[in-house]
């Protein structure tokens, strides 16, 4: 038992994302174990692993956690990511779930019906530059300080930086209107844990592909 | 200004509903405006005081609280509801997730096309009886103690007795095979302040009929 968190998961992005991100940023290394076939997934459910028969799952301290957010808020707690009180976790929690809502979408998107696609990036680039991005452009301008939330590197930070480096994925001008994220996108880049993470080898996953999706349908298949 | 919080929402339950219950429990009184045109909506957003356009929202400590998980883990956490250490926490966090899936589910039930009610209706059954129940039963009979975490109440049980309730109003009987989530369910009704607010004149919304469905849909034009 090496005592590094342990991942149980697709080869992929999917909901495990963020945790490796957040792992990644707090500069703590795990491992991983990856899902590649149905008889894989049933296995864990019949070895009674998975609390609700679902992945993502982490087994870290002692402890078999399941539930993205549960795990998320766990290790923000635990790398004192999660804001100096009760306010500024608010905060984090506030702006973090907004975040989520967006990831979601970007989640659903390889899995929608082709005559959907077009309509549903629509969605993605409508959301993004009128409802998220605007909120954090904004909060960055009032306080002027470099990272959302108490003047100190947060999950906040983390989640938006993935959320950022995601959407301009599929829509690459997406923070023309937004010079505070453009420079809140290069600060974070450059943290050290941050900057190992986006470098080729790191455990950062591809963006999801065809070959993904097929995995996905067949491993979950019921 | 200490003031009561002040919940904004629809006058029924959807997201708003766990935070009315968790405000109840914790013997906090609470003021309601409600939404009850598309009109109202648009006016607070105009306002400026929906952060992503979005309800729930609350007016607490003097903060626009949105984003119900958000909300509820900071009422939690104020009305020491949420463990008592990180690992804890952890815990009510995993469970609290596994039934809001549930309650998500039942939650759209009346919202979906009637033509797949009665197979949605049979998966919320299934899901309740197979993944979430057993998960719950089992944990209050591993450990042997009234409340699901750290032996007090918290935030996990007023959530699970809140789906219980909601699962019961899909199928009376639906606790038939779960002997310890039927004792649970009497001990925390009877705990006074969950007591009173399940008693006629709380502001414990009824269940969402199909009348108040085409008010809903027509507030937030879906």
């Amino acid at each position: 038992m090496s005592g590094k968190p342990r991942l149980t998961y697709l080869n992929g992005r999917g909901r495990m994302e963020s945790i490796r991100w957040l792992l990644a940023a707090a500069g703590v290394e795990f491992e991983e174990v990856f899902l590649q076939t149905k008889e894989q997934y049933d296995k864990l459910i019949k070895d009674g692993l998975l609390l609700f028969q679902q992945v993502p799952l982490v087994e870290i301290d002692g402890m078999k956690m399941v539930q993205t957010r549960a795990i998320l808020s766990y290790i923000a707690g635990k790398y004192n990511l999660y804001g100096k009180d009760l306010k500024e976790r608010a905060l984090i929690d506030m702006y973090v779930e907004g975040i989520s809502d967006l990831m979601q979408m970007i989640l659903m998107f390889p899995f929608s019906p082709p005559d959907a696609k077009e309509k549903n990036l629509d969605s993605i680039k409508e959301k993004a530059t009128n409802r998220y991005f605007p909120v954090f452009e904004k909060v960055l301008k009032q306080h002027g300080q470099d990272f959302l939330v108490g003047n100190k590197f947060s999950w906040a930070d983390v989640q938006l930086i993935e959320a950022i480096l995601a959407v301009e994925e599929k829509i690459p001008a997406v923070l023309s209107g937004f010079p505070q994220l453009q420079a809140f996108k290069t600060k974070m880049s450059n943290m050290p844990t941050i900057k190992k993470f986006l470098q080729p080898g790191s455990p950062r996953k591809p963006p999801p592909d065809d070959h993904y999706v097929e995995t996905v349908m067949k491993v979950f298949k019921r | 200004m200490a003031g009561k919080p002040k919940l904004h929402y629809t006058k029924g339950r959807g997201k708003m509903e766990s935070i009315r219950w968790l405000l109840a429990a914790a013997g906090v009184e609470f003021e309601e405006e409600f939404i009850e045109t598309k009109e109202d909506l648009e006016k607070l957003r105009s306002d400026g005081v929906l952060l992503f356009q979005q309800v729930p929202m609350v007016e607490i400590d003097g903060m626009r609280m949105v984003q119900t998980r958000a909300i509820l883990c900071y009422i939690a956490a104020k009305y020491n509801l949420y463990g008592k250490d990180l690992k804890e926490r952890a815990w009510i966090d995993m469970y609290v997730e596994g039934t809001t899936d549930l309650m998500g589910m039942i939650m759209y039930f009346p919202f979906q096309p009637a033509d797949t009610k009665e197979k949605n209706l049979a998966l919320i059954i299934e899901r309740a009886t197979t993944r979430y129940f057993p998960v719950y039963e089992k944990a209050l009979k591993d450990h042997g103690q009234d409340y699901l975490v750290g032996n007090k109440l918290s935030w996990a049980d007023i959530h699970l007795l809140e789906a219980i309730l909601m699962a019961e109003e899909c199928k009376p009987d639906i606790l038939s095979a779960f002997p310890l989530l039927q004792a649970f369910k009497g001990r925390i009704s009877n705990i006074p302040t969950i007591k009173k607010f399940l008693q006629p004149g709380s502001q414990r919304k009824p269940p969402t009929d199909e009348k108040f469905v085409a008010v809903v849909k027509k507030i937030f034009n879906i």
